[in-house]
This record gives structure tokens, C-alpha cells and sequence, in this order.
């Protein structure tokens, strides 16, 4: 099967603090992967690597078989943890941007996403609610035509409606020739949409596998083994 | 549907179908939802659907045409009854050990179940 993503020994330091240690994963076409870990695991930084915005410090990270670059840019769709709007934005006015910013987004789709979530193209990102604002970010990710979708905590902050909206759109915009990557901590909300699941601690990947093998050889849920995994940290 | 997370959903996904089938809601010949429109239903990864789907068509239990979707395979009455008496025969199985569980005997089990279904 061919790989979306394929990272070997990767290693990353801030100053004298390793933040990755090691780390090897590989994603197939088509997967939908849940990265988890606690805080300061090394979720994000694993994520801004693959999606070209930290450089690493040894390792190699291949997306499509590409190093990362101004290449494996056009191909990744990264939603990161924190609203990166402007807030004198209105939704118009992001659509807008990310249109003039990449070439495989897809307008039509942006709008469709916008009247899904329910949200208003011309309110402005500074009166909008902390979910509205990771809905908004969340549809305008999904609305690039892009191979791999790179979620860092999709589900943070906002209500369980709207965290149904949002597994809604993640299950909705899967296709088979992209690949998924969603950082949580809600492992319960959203354990039902993994095709892998990828448990990682201090920089290390400490589990990796099928979610469903996973179910039935240790016989408990993902949350079930996310909290004896972690539980003694 | 709410899913058991301890249990691969996959199965669960099986055991509702063919639940569905014997209680009649589903018709022999009749076609499944397509992958796409039941995984946003239930809200699980399309994968896991189409892995009950090949699981079901191993069992005999479906087919897919090529193009049109998968179907329930159009089997006589004899074998809606055995997936019936599969289903019951694994309720019964989970009951009776919950029973044991508590210290109800067998011979007690009979009798609860016999007061029962008399009363209703």
C-alpha cells in the first residue's frame, strides 16, 4: 500500500531538551490516524514537523515519498492548536486568504463546510465564540484538496455538539486517497473514527496499532488503555 | 448505535445488521446503506464499515454487485431463523452467566424464566 507519511528516527531538541526521541511511524493511503499522549508528550511538536514548520534535528520525515519542503506543503493541510486568524477577519475574508494562499483550495467546498457548521460568512473572527473559531479553522483545513490532513487537537474547547459537527465533517471529508492525523486527548469522543491509534510519552512512541486489533486482543477500549498506559506518569 | 468501545465496532456493526435482518426491519434482497452514508450516521471511520461489510459477505450474510452496492443475499426462511436463534443463543449465554454471577442456579434460572414470561 503506498505511504502517505514515513518518519524514521526522528529526533528533535529544544536546547537541551529532547523533545522526540527516536520516533518511527508510517501512515498508509486512507488511514485515519489518532495521535495521543499528556501535555508536553511531543504531539504538536511531531505535528509542525510533518506539517513544515519546525525542522527536526536528525531523522528523516517523507511525506509521499517527498522531504519536507515547499513541496510536502502543498500536500499537508495543518490545523494547528491555536487560532492563527487575524481577528479583524470576517469568515469571507479567511476564505479569501487561504484562497489566494494555496492552489488545491476549493472554494465551493469552504462554503458548504461554513453552512454546515452553521456559521455566518460575514462575522468577524474576533466576536466569535472559541468553538465557532475552531470550527471556522477546522473548514477552511478540510477545504484544500490536500493528501494529508494534520489536526492538532480539532476537538479542544468546544461542546459536544459541535464536536459531533466536527467528527461529522472529519468522517464526511475522508476519502480513500488522503490520510488523516488527529492529536487528542478526548480519546473517547473520537476513538470510534481511528483506523490506528498511536500512544506517545516524553517523546517516545510507546504503543502503535490497528485500533481494532487493539480492542480485541487487550479486550478494553482505547480510552480504557490510554488511562493504564499513562496512568502511572 | 451506540457502540461498546471495549469491543472491536466492526462486529458490533455485524451483530446490528444481521439483528436488523432477523427482526425484519432489513429485507432479504434488500440493499445496505452505502459506506459513506452509514459511517456518517453512526459516526465511525468508513474503513470500519467496509470491514464488516467483507465480513458479512465472507458469512454469506451479504454481496456486493459491483456498482450498485452490497445487498442482503436473498436466502430462504431457514436461515433468517438460524440467525435468530445465533443471536438468542448468545443472549441467553451472556444471561446465564450473569445469573451464575449472582448464585442463581440453573434449575432456578428455569423457573425465574418460566415465572416471567407467564406473568406478562
Amino acid at each position: 500500500m503506498e505511504k502517505i507519511l514515513e518518519i524514521t528516527n526522528l529526533t528533535k531538541k529544544y536546547f537541551s531538551k529532547k523533545a522526540l526521541k527516536n520516533v518511527n511511524l508510517s501512515l498508509d493511503k486512507g488511514r485515519i490516524l489518532g495521535l495521543m499522549g499528556p501535555n508536553g508528550s511531543g504531539k504538536t511538536s511531531l505535528l509542525k514537523i510533518i506539517a513544515g514548520l519546525q525542522h527536526s534535528n536528525s531523522g528523516e520525515v517523507l511525506v509521499c515519498g517527498k522531504k519536507i519542503g515547499t513541496e510536502t506543503k502543498k500536500l499537508v493541510s495543518f490545523l494547528p492548536d491555536k487560532n492563527v486568524l487575524y481577528p479583524y477577519m470576517k469568515a469571507i475574508d479567511a476564505i479569501n486568504f487561504f484562497q489566494n494562499y494555496y492552489d488545491d483550495f476549493d472554494v465551493n467546498k469552504a462554503f458548504e463546510l461554513l453552512d454546515f457548521m452553521k456559521l455566518d460568512k460575514d462575522e468577524k473572527v474576533s466576536s466569535m465564540s472559541k468553538g465557532m473559531i475552531e470550527k471556522l479553522n477546522l473548514s477552511l483545513t478540510f477545504s484544500r484538496n490536500a493528501k494529508l490532513f494534520v489536526l492538532d487537537e480539532p476537538l479542544g474547547g468546544v461542546d459536544p455538539v459541535a464536536r459531533e459537527k466536527i467528527i461529522s465533517t472529519i468522517i464526511k471529508t475522508y476519502n480513500e486517497d488522503s490520510s488523516i492525523i488527529i492529536s487528542t486527548h478526548l480519546v473517547n469522543d473520537v476513538e470510534s473514527i481511528f483506523d490506528d491509534v498511536c500512544f506517545i510519552d516524553k517523546g517516545e512512541i510507546v504503543l502503535c496499532g490497528s485500533a481494532e486489533q487493539l480492542r480485541s486482543e487487550k479486550n478494553c477500549s482505547i480510552d480504557k488503555l490510554y488511562i493504564e498506559t499513562f496512568q502511572n506518569n | 448505535m451506540d457502540f461498546d468501545k471495549n469491543v472491536p465496532i466492526y462486529m458490533q456493526i455485524m451483530f446490528e445488521i444481521k439483528r436488523r435482518i432477523s427482526t425484519g426491519q432489513l429485507n432479504p434482497g434488500g440493499k445496505l446503506p452505502s459506506v459513506r452514508d452509514l459511517a456518517e450516521e453512526i459516526k465511525v471511520n468508513p474503513n470500519t464499515i467496509v470491514r464488516a461489510y467483507q465480513e458479512l459477505e465472507r458469512e454469506g450474510v451479504t454481496e456486493t454487485r459491483r456498482g450498485m452496492g452490497t445487498f442482503i443475499v436473498d436466502s430462504d426462511k431457514n436461515s433468517i431463523l438460524q440467525m435468530k436463534n445465533s443471536i438468542g443463543k448468545t443472549f441467553v449465554q451472556e444471561f446465564i452467566k450473569k445469573m451464575h454471577e449472582v448464585g442463581v442456579t440453573d434449575a432456578e434460572i428455569i423457573n425465574l424464566v418460566k415465572e416471567s414470561i407467564g406473568e406478562k
